[in-house]
This record gives C-alpha cells, structure tokens and sequence, in this order.
C-alpha cells in the first residue's frame, strides 16, 4: 500500500514540472484508498467492524474450547439450568449447554448471512444487468417479474418456500460434521427471495452507464456482450452494490432467525441463533437466559453489519467530496 | 390524471397474474393436503382417492389455475371415478370473487376464514401505525430542530438500535421486564398472551390492556426507521429559501416549523406510510407468535403448517393486491398533494 503512494507522486512529477503543482496536489488515490480514507473516519463503521470481528472470532475460535458434541449434549437432568460456573450462559430445555451452541448456532447465522447474500448478488446482478443492458422486451419481461417478487411480502414468501422446499436436501457431511440440509435450503429460499431490490439497484446503474462512450468504444472494438457487462459496466456500479450487500448479510441473518424462531427454519440439533429461540417465550418466566444470550448476539452482529453497511455507504459515495 | 389512474390499474392487472401464477406453482408442494384435513385421524385411501376428485387435485397444474382463477362450475367433473364427467363443479372461482373453502376448516369459505380474523390485526396494526406517525413525528421534528445537540445524538443512536433489533428481542424484553417482573415485584404487571381475559370477556378496556405490548414491540422498530426519515426531511426542509423568508418576515417560531416546514417535510412520509399500510394486513406474525394474538399473521403460520393450500393462497393474494393497489393510491395522493408532480 505505502509503496503504491509513493511511487504515484513520482509519475505526476514528470508530467508537470517546475509548477511547484506537485507541492500543492495530493497524490491521486485509488478508490480503494479512498474509501478506507473516509471510512475510518466513521466512528460507528469502526466499532462496527471490531465488534463483527470480535463475534466472529468468539464463534470461530469457541471451538477450541468446545466440541461440537458438547454443543448438542442432552441431559434432561440438567435442563433449565441458570448461569452458572459450569454453564455460564445456563442450559435449555433439553439440558444443552447454551454457551456451546451459540458458539456453533454463530458459525451457521454467520455463514448463512454470508452465502445467502452471495446468492441474493449473483441472482440480482445478472437480472439486473440484462434487464438494463438490453432494455426493451427483455427490461419489461424481467421487471415485470421483480415488480411480482416485490410485491409479495417476504416473510410470508420465506414461510411458503420453507415449507415448499423443506425435506428436499438432506443432511450434509462437511468437515467431519453434520449439517442439517435445512441449512441449505434456508441459506437458498433467502438467497432466491432477496434479490429483487438489489437487481433493481444494478439495472438503473447500468441504464445510465451503457450510454457512455467507453461502452461504445467496446462494442466498436468487438468486445463480446459477456465482457462488456462484466468487465466494462459492472465495476463501474460496485460501489451500491457493495453496501447493499453488506447491509443485505444483516438482513438475511435477521430473516434466518425470524423464520428459525417461528420453526421453520433450520433444524435442530444443528444450532443457529434464530433456532435457539425457537419456544423460547414459553420459558420466559422460568429462564430468561435461554432468550436473552442468543437474542443479544443476533441484535449485536446486526447493529454492526448496519453500522458498517452506512460507513460504506458515506466512503464509496461519489458525490461526497471529503478525502 | 384519470388517463394516468386508469393505464396504472390495467398495468396492475398483469403484475397480479404473475404473482398468482408463481404463489400457485409454490403451493403445488406445501405439503400433501389431504393427510389429516385438519382432524387428527390419518384420511383413509379410499377418501383420499374420492377427495383428491372433488379438489381437483388430480388435474394437470394449469386445469387446476384455471379452476381456482375462473370457478369450475361450466365443466363437469368426474366425483366417483369411473371415468365419466358427470357432475357440474360448484366452484366460482378467485375472480368471481370465491377463493375457496378451508380444508383444515371443512367447508368453511375462506374469506369467512380471513373475514373472522382481519379485524383483530386491524385493530393491533392501526393503533400500531398511528403510535408510530405521531412518535415519529414529535421524535424526528424535535431531533431535527436540536441537530446535533446531546438529545438528538442519543436519538439517533437509540434509533440506530432499534433499526437492528429483531423484533422478538423486544417483544421478550418487554414482555420479561413488564410482565414476568413486575409480577414478581407486586407492580401491576401486563398481560402477555391473548386478546382478552376469558373471565372478564372481550371488553374494550380488556382488548386495550392486552394490546400494549404488542403495540409497544412493533412501534418501536418502526418508529426508529420512521423518526430518521422524518429528521431527515425536515433538515432538508428547513434549509429551503422560503423559509428563511418566512422567518425574516417575522412569522411567528411555531407558524413557520409546523404550518411551512412540517406540512412540506411530512409529504415523503405519505409513500412510506402508504407502502407500509397494505403489509398490516398480514399483521405482525412474529409479535402476533410471541403475543398469542388471533390476528392474520397467527393465521397464515397455522394454515401453512397444516398445508391449507387455499387459506394460505388467500391470504397471500389478498395482500399483494393491497400491495399493489396502495402503490397505485400512494402515487395518486402524492401527486395530489404536490403540486409540482404531473402525471400524464
């Protein structure tokens, strides 16, 4: 990184001499470099960004410290148990120790955010990107159908979908563990119901970017539609994407566990934050904690994904002008 | 304008068959219909057979469509089997007006269904989205007269909170504060399930008491969304040419913050409004879960957990096309409202 400064100044040296111009200019900075500049000064992005390493690293390196089998170990003799030394987040219903599984239910919230957004990009950029490089029929066609998944509110989409594709994929082997496959079809129902607002994002980036003359100078050069779209016109609109993604993995996990929590969702013994509510307000009298552990870690990642999606927002913004 | 109404409806009518064809491809897999029809018994094969006719569920996917969007009552069915159509269908269809009968419900219609329900989510959902017009407008136009003091930094931030909190986290918060410990210290607690207590009936005071905090867990989220924009158009507002000259002609403090900025700041808030309101219908599934609420949003989970196909179509078709129809109402009143906007 410093190098790349330092040589840049060195290039526009020899282009303008003895103006003394190269006193007065900054070195040009890349966009990269911008956006790091302006981000770090977003107080709230920052402790952003600590607080999701710190939650990723407590439900990564946990595992140190405990085995999967601890995580989803019954003991019907120790069930509803209260903080204690042995279990410092208490037990639920089943005797689970609660401190294990919100350490394995993190690693899946956490992956679930992430895939289903990749998902989610992949689908509404391509729609996105058809529907406004080729407008016409095409554009009327494929809005017309995001308008359709628009309309439908997700949460009942999801529930549909759910429930629609419940059984289809069964349990997986990865790593030496299992996983329930209704991971899988979580992370696909909120991949495949999110997109519409993202594509709408990259299609009205794209209808004004095809009207510029470096598409046309690519076309000219006879530079194949594919490469066009991906190479010439889509990094030119990452910056929206980029927040909308970021701010899209805090939505997915927050849906994950809405429909976790109304039990449709992933099921146990794999634990995810969202399942590990599932019932929990039948116990909200006896054990509070078996709520208020889980529930806390959800609100944290999602405030700090937010508060990282709007420094993202502030730095990538070109019409700002602060360096 | 009449010619902008008219081609947003005929556009509109296209949007709502694509969303019936891809909710009705989605229902051909909820689950097997027939299993249990709602009663606790296993349906014998030979029911099954004779069911799977009177439902229609026999037919190719698309005879099926045609059936529930246009009735059955013009062709003849085959009931017993033998491979003749003899009996007239008697289903109307969606456009006649006739979405079918509840399974899990034996023959009950299934607007009845959805018509016993609405109004217990109604009654939640407005009290709800009118607690939070009026917090957010005293909350956002408070926030944006004191920009950046000490209060409007903890607004923002509580309202950065609440933009990011599940709404099951407050709902159990506040149901763990409110009701389980005040109890526990003698306060006067409040009642978490239900709409009312079955001793004292279905009184107004009973239905109020029991709403609190179902209402309190789905203002607060939106209230936070709600305060933001609010502050943010009024700042943008305030900043205008014409206000400056409202005040340099001396108008009173008060005239110029709600009579010329806050009726031009609070247009913005009609599209949001007019957005959110069609999605009340649904009610609140998760508060309605958490709350034992017999609203719409409790309806939908029993239904599709049961495989009831039509409830849950109805359902689903009934709010889109509030969705699409309030898109349509939210345009024209805005227009309305501003007169810098024309449609043609």
């Amino acid at each position: 990184m410093s190098e790349d400064v330092a040589k840049l100044p060195v290039e526009g040296k020899s282009k303008i001499p003895s103006f003394g111009l190269e006193e007065i200019e900054s070195p040009p900075l890349s966009l990269r470099q911008l956006t790091w500049r302006r981000f770090r000064r977003h107080r709230m992005a920052i402790f952003g960004v600590i607080v999701l390493g710190l939650l990723i690293l407590y439900s990564f390196a946990g595992t140190i410290f405990f085995t999967e089998e601890s995580a989803n170990r019954t003991d019907t003799a120790l069930r509803l148990n209260p903080p204690s030394s042995a279990h410092p987040f208490g037990t639920d219903t089943i005797g689970r120790d609660i401190l294990a599984r919100t350490i394995y239910g993190g690693q899946i919230s956490i992956v679930i955010g992430l895939t289903a957004v990749m998902l989610e990009v992949s689908v509404g950029i391509l729609i996105g990107a058809l529907a406004g490089y080729y407008g016409g029929v095409t554009d009327s066609l494929l809005m017309r159908f995001t308008e359709a998944m628009l309309n439908i509110p997700q949460i009942f989409l999801l529930l549909v979908m759910a429930k629609y594709f419940g059984d289809l994929i069964p349990n997986l082997q990865v790593f030496g563990r299992t996983f329930s496959g209704s991971v899988v079809v979580i992370i696909m129902i909120i991949g495949l119901t999110s997109w519409p607002y993202l594509s709408r994002i990259v299609r009205a980036e794209f209808l004004s970017l095809k009207e510029n003359e470096f598409v046309l100078a690519a076309r000219a050069t006879g530079t194949p539609i594919s490469q066009i779209i991906f190479r010439h016109i889509l990094p030119n609109s990452i910056a929206p994407i980029v927040v909308s993604a970021t701010l899209g993995v805090a939505n997915a996990i927050t849906l994950e566990a809405y429909i976790s929590f109304l039990g449709m969702g992933v099921r146990p013994p794999t634990a995810t934050w969202g399942n590990m509510l599932d019932g929990a307000y039948n116990y909200i009298e006896q054990a509070y904690w078996m709520w208020l552990f889980p529930g806390l870690l959800i609100v944290l990642i999602v405030l700090s994904i937010n508060f990282v999606g709007d420094g993202l927002r502030d730095a990538l913004d070109p019409r700002s002008r602060a360096v | 304008m009449t010619r902008y109404i008219i081609r947003r409806f005929l556009q509109a009518i296209p949007l709502l068959f694509i969303i019936s064809i891809v909710l009705f491809v989605l229902m051909q897999k909820m689950g097997d219909p027939i299993a249990t029809m709602g009663g606790r018994t296993q349906t014998r094969s030979a029911d099954r057979e004779r069911l799977t006719r009177v439902l229609g569920l026999d037919k190719p996917i698309f005879v099926q469509y045609l059936y529930w969007l246009v009735g059955n009552d013009w062709a003849k069915i085959d009931l017993d089997g033998d491979g003749i159509t003899e009996t007239s269908g008697t289903r109307k269809g969606v456009l006649r007006g006739d979405f079918g009968t509840s399974l899990v419900n034996r023959g009950v219609p299934v607007t009845t269904v959805i018509a016993q329900r609405l109004p217990n989510t109604l009654i939640l959902m407005l009290t709800a989205e009118f607690v939070i017009v009026a917090g957010a407008l005293v909350v956002g136009v408070y926030s944006a007269l004191k920009q950046y003091s000490l209060l409007d930094h903890t607004i923002t931030t509580i309202s950065f909170i609440g933009f990011s909190m599940p709404i099951f986290f407050i709902a159990l918060s506040t149901m763990y504060i409110f009701a389980v410990n005040f109890k526990k210290w003698g306060l006067p607690y409040l009642p978490t399930v239900g709409m009312f207590d079955p001793i004292e009936g279905k009184t107004l005071l009973q239905v109020l008491w029991h709403m609190v905090l179902p209402v309190f867990s789905i203002a607060f989220i939106s209230l936070a969304a709600y305060s933001r924009f609010i502050r943010s158009t009024m700042l943008e507002v305030l900043n205008q040419d014409y206000i400056r000259t409202a005040k340099s002609k001396g108008l009173p403090r008060k005239e110029v913050i709600f009579i010329h900025a806050l009726k031009n700041a609070s247009l913005p808030i009609v599209t949001i409004v007019g957005l959110d309101l069609p999605l009340l219908l649904g009610g609140a599934i998760v508060t309605e879960r958490i709350f034992a609420w017999p609203g719409m949003g409790r309806l939908f989970l029993d239904h599709v957990s049961r495989s009831d196909t039509p409830v849950v179509m109805g359902i689903m078709m009934l709010i889109a096309t509030a969705v699409v129809v309030f898109q349509i109402i939210t345009d024209v009143i805005y227009a309305w409202l501003d007169p810098r906007i024309r449609y043609t």
